[in-house]
């Protein structure tokens, strides 16, 4: 099968690898630890891990946006930036 | 404890497989253009995040956008409650029903390419009835020249074949609430305003989020019916970031650009659709029953 049109990259399969690797680490977190009971957070919504991985994720993306767009440093800072940020929503969302 | 059946997983399986293809392949392959720069005949070059910064910088980017989202915000400040305004105002019983169900049906049985169409001609001056009406009344009206008046056709369009949805999903969520609240408030003697406001309005707030959604997504990426009508014009000003999208990625050919335009389009889709349905689902409640549930099983 030729998957050229797909033009796959090693930065971007290690990309998706990863996303699917983040995916099953919660689903074996899930299963050796459940936390079925949800939390309220500083916004004030009632957020599983689940929820709390889409927001990690979904903030990152802007962070690296932005980071990519505007700041005038390496892209990884946006990395350890985004990681700080997934952390920070993995405790007080 | 019941032995928990993992069998049924076996039946979400078909589903799995078509949103794959149908959405995660082409997602990873739009991420994959997004990184690199083609010039056909599928030979890709690594470009990194130079079209992301090219379209965030660009000023074309963002005023699309914001073309965009005005439209959203004004469709759905008048589908919203107008469609709840028809709902509560349709009948609950007798061959009134069937009537009006079928004639709020018809405008989303046509496809969006004809609706366009439609209204295109619709809207001519020379041989449309709205064009030629207004003009009749002197009112200078003329949607290829005007962008005032473009927007106002667009929207107008858009009410007319979308508020229907609106209608039948909040006449759906009103159906379903029982007699029993109508009796208790007659007896309470609630007016008119206090029955919607406490009884209605809360019943249906989990249809009108679905609602919401569905019209916010739906007209945040509005294509045919604006390029059938105007093309994005009169020069750029109903050029919706769909418009542009497409400009880009098939007029132009630029994949690279189109790709990572289209990764920041989806984000922000995503993101409108979670705090929409964060808000609108939230409960209450829900801060009350955690603590209690937290309690009950440190209890234990």
């Amino acid at each position: 099968m030729n998957l050229s049109w797909m033009a796959w990259t090693l930065p971007t399969a290690l990309f998706f690898g990863g996303i699917v690797l983040l995916l099953a680490a919660m689903a074996l977190w899930a299963r050796l630890r459940p936390a079925n009971t949800p939390r309220i957070g500083i916004l004030g919504l009632a957020t599983q891990r689940g929820d709390r991985l889409f927001l990690a994720l979904l903030g990152s993306a802007f962070i690296h946006l932005g980071w990519a767009a505007w700041a005038p440093l390496p892209l990884f800072v946006g990395s350890l930036i985004s990681l700080v940020y997934a952390a920070l929503v993995f405790r007080f969302v | 404890m019941k032995p928990v059946n993992h069998k049924a997983w076996w039946l979400v399986l078909p589903v799995l497989v078509l949103v794959a293809f149908s959405a995660l392949i082409p997602l990873m392959t739009v991420v994959n253009y997004s990184f690199q720069d083609t010039f056909g005949n599928n030979q890709f070059f690594w470009a990194g995040t130079v079209w992301y910064e090219q379209v965030l910088n660009s000023e074309r980017f963002w005023n699309a956008l914001g073309r965009s989202f005005a439209f959203s915000t004004i469709i759905l400040a008048i589908e919203i409650p107008l469609g709840v305004f028809i709902a509560l105002h349709m009948p609950r019983k007798g061959i009134g029903v069937a009537f009006c169900l079928v004639l709020m049906s018809l405008p989303l049985l046509i496809p969006w390419n004809v609706v366009g169409t439609i209204w295109q001609v619709f809207g001519r001056v020379d041989i449309g009835l709205l064009g030629g009406a207004l003009a009749a009344i002197g009112v200078d009206y003329n949607y290829v020249q005007d962008p005032v008046d473009a927007w106002a056709t667009l929207i107008i369009m858009d009410v007319w074949h979308w508020t229907s949805l609106v209608v039948l999903l909040a006449y759906a969520g009103l159906a379903a609430i029982p007699e029993d609240y109508y009796r208790a408030a007659n007896i309470d003697g609630a007016s008119g305003w206090a029955v919607f406001r406490y009884i209605q309005l809360p019943k249906i707030m989990h249809v009108l989020t679905i609602a919401v959604l569905l019209r916010f997504m739906d007209s945040f990426m509005i294509y045919t019916e604006p390029f059938v009508v105007t093309g994005g014009g009169p020069g750029n000003s109903t050029t919706f970031l769909s418009i542009d999208l497409v400009q880009i990625a098939i007029g132009q050919f630029d994949l690279g650009p189109a790709a990572a335009m289209s990764i920041i389009y989806f984000f922000i889709i995503l993101t409108f659709s979670w705090v929409f349905y964060a808000v609108m689902t939230r409960d209450p409640d829900a801060g009350q029953q955690v603590v209690e549930n937290s309690e009950g099983e440190a209890g234990k």
